[in-house]
């Protein structure tokens, strides 16, 4: 398998989820945004950071990059998209992802560990979720609320795009345990086709037991399977 | 010619910057303040003459750059 990690300026977490990949054998490249040509790429991964320094919307420049119309091609032929923390923000603004992320509710930096709800585990991202339901990542956000109107809402709940919920350890979604201030606790959302994925917690800062866990490595475990 | 561009969010979409700079104005004693939205603004200088094709072109930039149409609205204004 081989992936991309698209790198924009003030990208920071593209190294971390490099090291991510190569532990899980994808054979991965890293590609400056300024590129035009992508190369043959199974999965792309748009990194978290603060790209472009959140200049007039967080991940609104680094959309309008060379390398996003072919990633925009690559999601077209069905390719695979995971879009992390700032990725997510990069995907909203190309419009692959419907919504937007607003300000965190509190207006406030979060940097934290929280519970999350898998809520659709029939995507290539989230398949080995069975075995595991609710999953504990960090997020470090200060754009994470996710918003849309309310038919966008009811479309992600009744078509099962939602991926990851906001919970409790034992599963609750609700506003007690919403960290942001997002819709209907909201997460991670996938597209149609199911092969975007854009989440604001981290998968890759939990891949190894001795520094922080593994729920991470569950989803990399799904990709290549 | 000299455009301006004010994006601000849409009326249903919560503004929290606005609100806390609203209430942080009403602490201070300002009691007549109602409510504030807080926008965005853009002096945009142009290489064009003709009103109708500038306005034309800042609504276009603003749609596809300027504003989140998902959220927030634009108005155009001539200096």
């Amino acid at each position: 398998m081989k992936s991309s990690v698209i790198v924009f300026p003030g990208s920071n977490c593209d190294r971390d989820i490099a090291v991510a990949l190569e532990k899980y054998k994808i054979k991965n490249q890293m590609v400056w945004h300024a590129e035009s040509m992508l190369p043959k790429s199974d999965l792309v991964v748009l990194p978290g950071g603060f790209s472009y320094g959140d200049y007039l919307r967080a991940g609104c420049i680094a959309s309008k990059s060379p390398i996003i119309n072919d990633v925009m091609e690559h999601a077209k032929k069905g390719g695979l998209i995971l879009g992390i923390c700032n990725g997510f923000q990069i995907l909203i603004e190309t419009g692959l992802l419907p919504g937007v992320l607003l300000r965190n509710k509190k207006l406030r930096f979060v940097s934290k560990n929280v519970h999350l709800k898998v809520i659709n585990t029939e995507n290539k991202f989230c398949l080995n979720y069975k075995k595991k339901k609710i999953i504990k990542l960090p997020i470090a956000h200060n754009e994470g609320n996710y918003f849309a109107d309310n038919n966008t809402l009811k479309n992600l709940e009744d078509n099962n795009l939602i991926a990851f919920k906001y919970s409790d350890e034992l599963g609750n979604a609700n506003s007690e345990n919403n960290p942001n201030g997002s819709s209907n606790n909201i997460a991670a959302i996938l597209n149609k086709e199911k092969n975007i994925l854009g989440m604001m917690p981290h998968p890759e800062r939990v891949i190894d037991p001795i520094l922080s866990g593994e729920d991470g490595s569950i989803m990399f475990e799904s990709i290549i399977k | 010619m000299k455009i301006s561009a004010v994006v601000t969010l849409k009326k249903n979409v919560l503004d929290p910057q606005g609100k806390v700079v609203s209430q942080t104005l009403k602490n201070m004693g300002y009691n007549d303040i109602i409510n504030i939205r807080q926008g965005k603004y853009f002096e945009i200088e142009l290489n064009e003459t003709n009103k109708e094709k500038a306005t034309k072109l800042v609504e276009e930039i603003s749609k596809k750059l300027l504003a989140n149409m998902v959220i927030e609205d634009y108005t155009i204004n001539f200096e």
